[in-house]
């Protein structure tokens, strides 16, 4: 016997289920949630970056009470070999400003924030309990879902997918095939405590409020194809490496030997000093781009936020793309349901327009083939990094030799590393492409 | 608090607690950090829900939780009613911080006098101690304040005569477990690993995502005279915090290069009872008949 | 402490003690001498050691409290406090003292202390001693330190209590401002059992409980001793032998349970044993299972996380056997062995056996 009907159920409390849930709770539907954790977010003291806009556009005084660690006032990009990086720094004033358009968070204090929020909205949040599947009625609409917990399933016009990466409701369900090992990236982090009057010196900050963002290429990820990072909260910094599950498996390099490497470079060692190593997570992030992209909707269901692989990888959007894709849905479902229109397929075509109409899709669609490229062209992540540190030192050194020889020894080993000087050229044509 | 012949009611007292493991001190100043810090139900309370709920689906009746703290705590209510409690009450109020043990169980005797007058009580339940506290003297406290039958350690209750007000159980005491009879209404500390607990069903979870909690200021809850409360009304005063001294040396490690097991294990017990000759003497001791 | 370590030094911390008048008389040490069913908790004569400095420092009396039947047990009780160092001993003997009930003992120590004023009260933390302290310091309506691990006199002569909080994880000095007496429970086993002196002998004061049984709600049916119930007793164990993941099968539980049984101890596991439904719950030592304090710990393929650890911190000594050198338990090990469980456990059996007299037939 079903328990209660409701006008839409929301599977996940991830930035995108509560962005879904909160749009339509907010339009006056009567909407569960539900969540497998303790509570939304429980257990991660994971750091994160969140950017301001996407959330914004649902709360735009979320700054008065979100639990916002630092705002990045400066963001590193290294180029890193075994011993050296290069890197470029771009830190400006401007990010001091009114509303600050990133900051650090900690996500298992943001999401249960941003739950709050979401229950205030008129949301029915349960958590601790799983969605194992889908339930169809006899023409195969999806009309609830089934929990792990006794009672029978709970029945909804609609339901949301927002469960994040692993899709197993939408797999099992038949919605979207396995997750592929090339399209996900394994990401390992670790969260170290320190004083925040130490992180501030240490990252040159002027107080508690301004933070520092590292994004990282090179030896950090052993040939293969994945970035580290590490980002300052207020009394902690968050550092942690990804690469595809499809190399990992391909190496056999276990994931936290990768990140105690990263941790024991000479460039990131002394920011980590003294630190207290707290919590150790590991989770997928979608990386396949626009072309991983499954099934989005269907009879009385869709699907939203990393479950729809809404991940734009190059640029470290996450949290945004599933706030939108979770707030866009939620608008289209308000709007059907007010014009009184069923979430059949035909009607759920609304939500891949809009989508296209958004940042989302257009990213995703611009750096369709970063993926391939990375996948293809493991250079730059080994030998590229590796011949600007090289160069650089030639530059830098004061040794006697005379300018003239050493631009040609920087020249000639370039031209040696990738073999010839139309590999040299090859290689900055592919990533303007894909680039474009 | 004397008995009426009503339905059975038990209250059962959690606390919303830091999860140890994961509290860090700061280096420096010796004071606690508490960012990121996620809390749960102190882990000995949920023995005394359970408890407490096993005994109204044997005997109907009602479990209502109760604690006092901050207004997060309503979460830990939440999660209480999701695992099947009926009703929920949060005491909260600004004057309640800084409480040591006698203000806790003053504030909560109060909170559980107001809830009794409107619904009398058979049995209060605690944990037999919290995981940052970790006193064990709030229950006692409590049934001292209130003049209720005090049964600490509490293994396991066998039998409850609702007619006669009598609870037969088993109490822990050292090197043995007493069978007492007790009567109605009394206050239980139950004790870890006596029951396993349930999950709430989907309805359950529904159900205590929207129940109310009734929240109580200090004057709510009946407490007249604040004096007793928080930092006033405690004796004790922590002068104090800091972190203990990390034990300097590691392990002793005994070499196993080249050895068979049993050498290993010879040696072993050769550095035994080199450390600890009273160990050996002991051991020793309870063989020799 | 429901919350005390918020708040360290400052504030009400840095007050200075302005003792009422009617606790200025308030004088002497005391310390509950813990009987049950005729025989004395050893935690109380490691409790008269640390009464005894604590006196001396204050220039005052070391008194001890005996409750019990009016048994020859009681008496030898009594005559051994004088031993452990005690100049007093307040004897209250009724025949309604003979099983430990908290009314009745509540009464006769609250009744002591009203009469005559001690200025510290002392007890150990066993469920004894916390049941009764409890409710004495709530009839009493002063400050409780429970668990103290340090007790010392400050410089204002007040008592000092240190004890670890949050699991172990911070340690806070706790006074008790403007009531009396000082009361404090201490773990057994945290202090060290001082040298009886059989020479010794001192005052004894007698007081009347002033009871009927017809007072007393709460009767006695049966005492189950331990040594008749199958149930794991894993937190008053003296030697527990525990079995982590790295034991790879549950079949390799008995080398375990064999080690455990040849050194008369009792067995443990880590928490995803439990998980995995190896070992029942009440096996389970840790955070979120059973605290133990143990002489001896053996942990074998446990690695030794937080939650763990916790739970086995208290013990006198602890072996670890790991394969892994880098093992978190080895940080709170006393001893380490770096090889295969499977192996070390039979042959540490072995080795007990053989070393242990009359216990090589058991093996
Ligand atoms: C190491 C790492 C660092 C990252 N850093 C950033 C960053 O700096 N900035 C950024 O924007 N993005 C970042 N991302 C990406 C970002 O975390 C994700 O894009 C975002 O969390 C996706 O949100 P979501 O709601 O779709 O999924 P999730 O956040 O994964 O949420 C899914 C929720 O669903 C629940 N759930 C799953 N299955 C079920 C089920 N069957 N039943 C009930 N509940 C279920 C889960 O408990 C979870 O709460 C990072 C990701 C990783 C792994
Ligand atoms: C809220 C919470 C509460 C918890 N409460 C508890 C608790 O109360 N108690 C508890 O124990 N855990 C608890 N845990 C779980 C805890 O975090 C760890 O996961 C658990 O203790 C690990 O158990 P383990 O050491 O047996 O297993 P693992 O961590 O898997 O370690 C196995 C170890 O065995 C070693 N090993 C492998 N093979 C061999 C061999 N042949 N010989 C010797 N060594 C070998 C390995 O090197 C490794 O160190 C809790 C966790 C949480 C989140
Ligand atoms: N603030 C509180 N609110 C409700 N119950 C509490 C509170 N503090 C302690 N308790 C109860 O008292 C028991 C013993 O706590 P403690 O004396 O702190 O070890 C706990 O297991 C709880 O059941």
């Amino acid at each position: 016997m079903p328990v209660e009907h409701f006008d839409a159920i929301v599977v996940g409390a991830g930035p995108s289920g509560n962005a879904a849930a909160y749009t339509m709770g907010k339009a006056g539907m009567n909407v569960l949630q539900i969540d497998r954790g303790e509570y939304p977010g429980s257990k991660n003291v994971q750091g994160a970056i969140l950017y301001s806009d996407a959330l914004e556009r649902m709360i735009p005084d979320f700054r008065e009470t979100a639990p916002l660690e630092r705002h990045v006032v400066e963001q590193r990009f290294w180029m890193l070999d075994e011993k050296s990086h290069t890197g470029t720094h771009h830190r400006s004033d401007s990010f001091n400003e009114e509303r600050p358009n990133r900051y650090t968070i900690l996500r298992a204090q943001f999401d249960k924030w941003f739950a709050k929020q979401v229950r205030a909205a008129g949301v029915t949040l349960i958590t601790e309990t799983t969605v194992i599947e889908l339930v169809r009625n006899a023409e195969g609409r999806v009309i609830g879902v089934l929990t792990d917990r006794e009672g029978g399933p709970v029945h909804a016009d609609v339901v949301v997918l927002g469960e994040g990466v692993n899709g197993l409701v939408a797999q099992r369900s038949g919605l979207r095939p396995e997750l592929r090992p090339q399209h996900v990236a394994l990401a390992v982090k670790e969260t170290h405590f320190l004083p925040e009057e130490t992180i501030r010196e240490r990252f040159n900050l002027s107080d508690e409020n301004e933070g520092v963002v590292i994004e990282v290429l090179g030896s950090v990820s052993s040939g293969m194809v994945g970035t580290g990072f590490l980002y300052t909260n207020r009394e902690s910094i968050s550092i942690g490496v990804g690469c595809l599950v499809s190399d990992f498996a391909e190496k056999q390099i276990p994931p936290y030997a990768l990140l105690d490497r990263f941790k024991n470079h000479p460039s990131v060692r002394p920011l980590l000093k003294g630190a207290e190593m707290k919590e150790y997570v590991a989770h997928l992030i979608p990386e396949g781009g626009y072309d991983a992209i499954p099934k989005l909707t269907g009879d009385g269901w869709l699907i939203v936020g990393d479950a729809g692989q809404f991940v734009n990888a190059v640029h470290r959007e996450g949290s945004n793309l599933a706030m939108t894709t979770g707030r866009i849905a939620g608008e289209c479902l308000a709007r059907l349901k007010a014009e009184g229109r069923p979430a059949t397929e035909a009607n759920l075509k609304v939500y891949r327009d809009a989508l296209e109409q958004s940042f989302v899709l257009k990213d995703l669609r611009k750096y369709r083939k970063i993926p391939k490229l990375l996948k293809q062209n493991r250079q730059l992540f080994t030998t590229w990094p590796a011949v600007i540190n090289r160069s650089m030192q030639a530059f830098l050194r004061v040794d006697g030799r005379d300018k003239r020889a050493k631009e040609a020894e920087i020249l000639r080993g370039l031209k040696t590393a990738r073999g010839n000087w139309l590999n040299v050229a090859a290689d900055m044509v592919k990533v303007a492409r894909a680039w474009r | 608090m004397t008995r009426l012949a009503r339905e059975f009611h038990s209250v059962v007292c959690i606390k919303q607690v830091p999860d140890s493991a994961q509290i860090r001190v700061h280096p420096v100043t010796n004071t606690i950090m508490r960012q990121g810090v996620p809390t749960i139900i102190n882990p000995y309370d949920l023995f005394a829900l359970e408890e407490a709920m096993r005994l109204r689906d044997e005997y109907g009746g009602t479990v209502t939780v109760l604690t006092m703290g901050p207004p997060m705590a309503e979460d830990a209510l939440r999660r209480a009613l999701g695992l099947g409690a009926n009703r929920a009450v949060l005491i909260t109020d600004r004057r309640f911080a800084g409480s040591d043990t006698l203000a806790t169980s003053f504030a909560l005797s109060k909170a559980l006098t107001r809830i009794g007058e409107e619904h009398p009580i058979d049995i209060v339940f605690t944990g037999k101690q919290t995981i940052d506290g970790d006193t064990a003297q709030v229950g006692p406290g409590i049934a001292r304040r209130l003049g209720l039958n005090q049964l600490t350690y509490v293994a396991a209750i066998d039998a409850l005569d609702r007619d006669g007000a009598t609870i037969t159980l088993r109490r822990r005491s050292e090197g043995g477990v007493q069978v007492l009879r007790s009567r109605l209404p009394c206050l239980i500390t139950m004790l870890e690993d006596t029951n396993t607990l349930r999950r709430g069903t989907i309805q359950d979870m529904l159900r205590a995502a929207r129940a109310p909690v009734t929240t109580w200021s200090a004057e709510e809850a009946g407490i007249a005279d604040p004096m007793q409360c928080g930092l006033r009304g405690s004796p004790t005063v922590v002068k104090r915090v800091f972190a203990p001294r990390p034990r300097a040396d590691k392990a002793e490690m005994v070499v196993v290069e080249g050895k068979t097991p049993a050498q290993t294990a010879d040696a072993v017990l050769d550095l035994l009872f080199a450390q600890s000759p009273n160990l050996e003497a002991a051991l020793s001791a309870r063989f020799k008949s | 402490m429901a919350d005390a370590p918020q708040q360290p030094a400052g504030g009400r911390a840095a007050m200075q003690m302005q003792l009422a008048a009617k606790f200025k008389d308030y004088r002497h040490v005391w310390v509950f001498v813990e009987i049950e069913r005729g025989c004395v908790h050893p935690v109380s004569w490691e409790l008269m050691g640390e009464g005894r400095k604590l006196a001396d420092d204050l220039g005052v009396d070391l008194c001890a409290v005996v409750l019990g039947p009016r048994t020859d047990d009681t008496k030898a009780a009594i005559s051994q406090t004088y031993h452990y160092g005690a100049d007093i001993c307040y004897i209250c003997e009724d025949p309604l003292l003979a099983d430990y009930r908290n009314e009745p003992y509540t009464r006769a120590l609250t009744g002591l202390v009203d009469k005559y004023q001690p200025e510290i009260l002392l007890l150990g933390a066993t469920p004894l001693g916390r049941d009764l302290a409890g409710s004495v310091a709530t009839m009493l309506q002063t400050g409780l330190t429970a668990d103290s691990t340090e007790l010392r006199i400050a410089d204002d002569k007040s008592l000092a209590a240190t004890r670890p909080t949050f699991g172990g994880t911070l340690l806070c000095t706790i006074h008790t401002l403007n009531h009396r007496p000082q009361m404090a429970t201490v773990r057994p086993r945290v202090m060290a059992m001082p040298e009886p002196d059989r020479s010794r002998t001192g005052r004894m004061v007698w007081h009347s409980l002033g009871m009927a049984e017809g007072d007393i709600v709460t009767k006695v049916l049966e005492f189950v001793s331990d040594a008749r119930i199958e149930k794991a007793n894993l937190a008053y164990a003296d030697i527990v032998v525990a079995g982590g993941m790295g034991l790879r099968q549950p079949g390799n539980l008995a080398l375990v349970q064999r080690l455990a049984e040849v050194v008369g101890g009792e067995w443990g596991v880590s928490r995803p044993l439990v998980q995995k439904g190896w070992a029942p719950a009440e096996r389970q030592i840790g955070q979120t299972g059973t605290t133990i304090r143990p002489r001896l710990y053996i942990a074998a393929g446990i690695s030794g996380a937080i939650q763990h650890r916790v739970g086995v911190e208290g013990s006198d000594l602890i072996v670890a056997i790991n394969t892994d050198p880098d093992a978190r338990i080895f940080d709170v090990a006393h001893l380490g062995v770096v090889a295969d469980a499977l192996t070390i456990l039979p042959a540490l059996a072995d080795a007990f056996a053989r070393r242990l007299p009359g216990r090589a037939l058991a093996s």
